[in-house]
């Protein structure tokens, strides 16, 4: 044990217990975090994940912005409880074009992981405005000024293509029309084909159903996707995962 | 202090030495030693035991085979197996004998509280009863009909969806594009006293009852007690899905109304829908 008596040294030597306990921390890191980089069962592969529609992105921003992933999570756990609320638990590949992921930490409302789908948009319309009178027990505050804060996609491209430097992949033709398929997903009368080629499954509505586009629009379509992107009648999950 | 026995004196100091003060160099006590021995080994056996190790390609499995997912999955398999009987019994009947077995009636009734709770009570309302422009299912008074076919129909395929192309579909005109607003005033002054109300203007009521006789008792019926086959609200109740004063009959009748219910077939199996249909029922007005 002559080495183990050496410890004498590191202790006493302020620089090289600081060089070694980084050490120490640096494999401990390395072992616990690098194999998630290249572990086949860290993201699945699953069918039907695209990267957000630039209306949806923009959701995502109001989102963030407002904070509601403060009191909402997006992250249904392997749980029969939470699966029977919420539906399927969540995949790994379902946040990865998030950036940053909306998992949250704190529910004190419900998880909004599979929310897409689950009620109409008048009914988002109606409780964006006034939660209490759709949920008289809910203590959310009212974000009605959503409906009056008109947007246009002045900086959506390159907001998407800063998504793309880390690793979403928006292809150059979904940059180049970035500000039309914005317009077109509040149009249920315009040319939305496009839209639905670069992004399947995207939904076009007017989504706070008054002219134009506004916050409640981008965030409602955001909601709206949230969750239903894989289809679950057709998935088979690995149990060994 | 002074009389402390100082027996340990000679005992080996780890040699730093602070305004005299000096440190004893003594082994951790052995409990806490073998503690520590132990929690190593444990954490040995554990990593052994459930996944944990990296690899190449995948990290090792453990050799009790645990998976949170697969934990999951038994637990729900487990429930849906002790339930199965029941739910197989449920989904099997026919809708209006549910009512005739105690147990299964109460096993539905149970069961569709739940159901009620999680996934219609953010628009009905966690005790039912509703909110502006979400029915009130606690009364006796039916959109699209009170029967257990009747609401099971609607669980099921929803109301004005497009998901679901049985779902009930009716629309009702924005009527501030076919009346003058002189007409418009008349008619909604006319509904007001359907139901016993008073009118803001009593001398345009009868002007407003040829505007409806005209325009509205098509669908509302000649009396105003709706069509329960169209989704045409009764307006001779004093029950109003979205509000029976001037000002909001005013802006129902000017842009209409057109409340959506999603369907529920994919998201519910048959037992579920059965059993939400059979408390909705009992809830107070089912017919």
């Amino acid at each position: 044990m002559a080495l183990l008596d050496k410890h004498k040294i590191l202790e006493t030597n302020a620089t090289l217990l600081l060089v070694f306990s980084f050490l120490v921390v640096t494999i401990g890191g390395i072992v616990q975090i690098a194999p998630l980089f290249w572990l086949e069962n860290t993201i699945e592969e699953v069918e039907g994940m695209r990267p957000y529609s630039p209306l949806e992105l923009t959701g995502r921003e109001i989102y963030i912005r407002e904070g509601c992933y403060v009191c909402h999570s997006q992250m249904i756990r392997p749980m029969r409880d939470e699966v029977e609320r919420y539906g399927h638990y969540s995949l790994a590949a379902e946040s990865m074009y998030d950036h940053p992921f909306q998992w949250g930490s704190k529910r004190t409302g419900p998880d909004l992981a599979r929310v897409g789908g689950r009620y109409s948009d008048e009914w988002h319309v109606d409780h964006l405005r006034d939660p209490q009178s759709v949920v008289p027990e809910s203590v959310m505050p009212k974000y009605g000024f959503l409906e009056n804060r008109m947007i246009e996609p002045k900086y959506i491209a390159d907001l998407m293509a800063t998504h793309a430097m880390v690793g979403v992949p928006y292809t150059d033709d979904m940059l180049e029309n970035a500000a039309a398929d914005f317009n077109v997903q509040i149009d249920p009368f315009g040319d939305y084909d496009g839209l639905l080629e670069r992004y399947p499954g995207a939904q076009v509505r007017n989504f706070d159903g008054q002219p134009g586009i506004s916050e409640a629009d981008a965030l409602i379509a955001y909601l709206q996707m949230l969750g239903t992107l894989v289809d679950f009648s057709t998935f088979t999950p690995l149990a060994s995962r | 202090m002074s009389d402390h026995k100082d027996d340990d004196l000679d005992y080996e100091t780890t040699g730093h030495e602070w305004d005299g003060i000096k440190e004893y160099n003594k082994p951790l006590p052995k409990w806490w030693l073998w503690t520590f021995y132990l929690c190593i080994i444990w954490g040995i056996g554990y990593s052994i035991a459930y996944p944990a190790w990296p690899g190449l390609k995948s990290s090792t499995a453990g050799l009790l085979g645990y998976s949170t997912r697969g934990e999951v999955a038994e637990d729900i398999q487990a429930f849906e197996e002790a339930n199965a009987p029941m739910n197989t019994k449920l989904a099997g009947v026919e809708l209006a004998s549910i009512g005739d077995d105690a147990e299964l009636y109460g096993y539905a009734v149970s069961s569709g509280a739940a159901v009620f709770r999680t996934w219609c009570a953010q628009c009905h309302g966690s005790g039912a009863a509703g909110a502006k422009g979400y029915p009130n299912l606690l009364d006796d008074d039916w959109l699209w009909g009170g029967t257990m076919e009747d609401i099971h129909l609607t669980i099921s395929h929803g109301i004005r969806n497009e998901e679901d192309e049985d779902a009930r579909f009716s629309e009702m005109p924005a009527f501030g594009e076919i009346l003058e607003a002189e007409e418009i005033n008349q008619v909604v002054n006319y509904v007001m006293t359907l139901s016993g109300g008073t009118a803001m203007d009593a001398s345009l009521v009868e002007a407003g009852s040829v505007v409806y006789a005209d325009n509205c008792a098509a669908c509302h019926a000649d009396d105003g007690t709706g069509d329960i086959y169209q989704g045409a609200p009764n307006l001779t109740d004093a029950i109003w899905l979205y509000g029976g004063d001037y000002d909001t009959l005013h802006t129902t009748v000017t842009y209409s109304r057109y409340g959506v219910m999603p369907p529920w077939t994919e998201r519910l199996s048959e037992a579920e829908i059965r059993a939400v249909t059979t408390y909705v029922h009992q809830l107070g007005g089912g017919e």
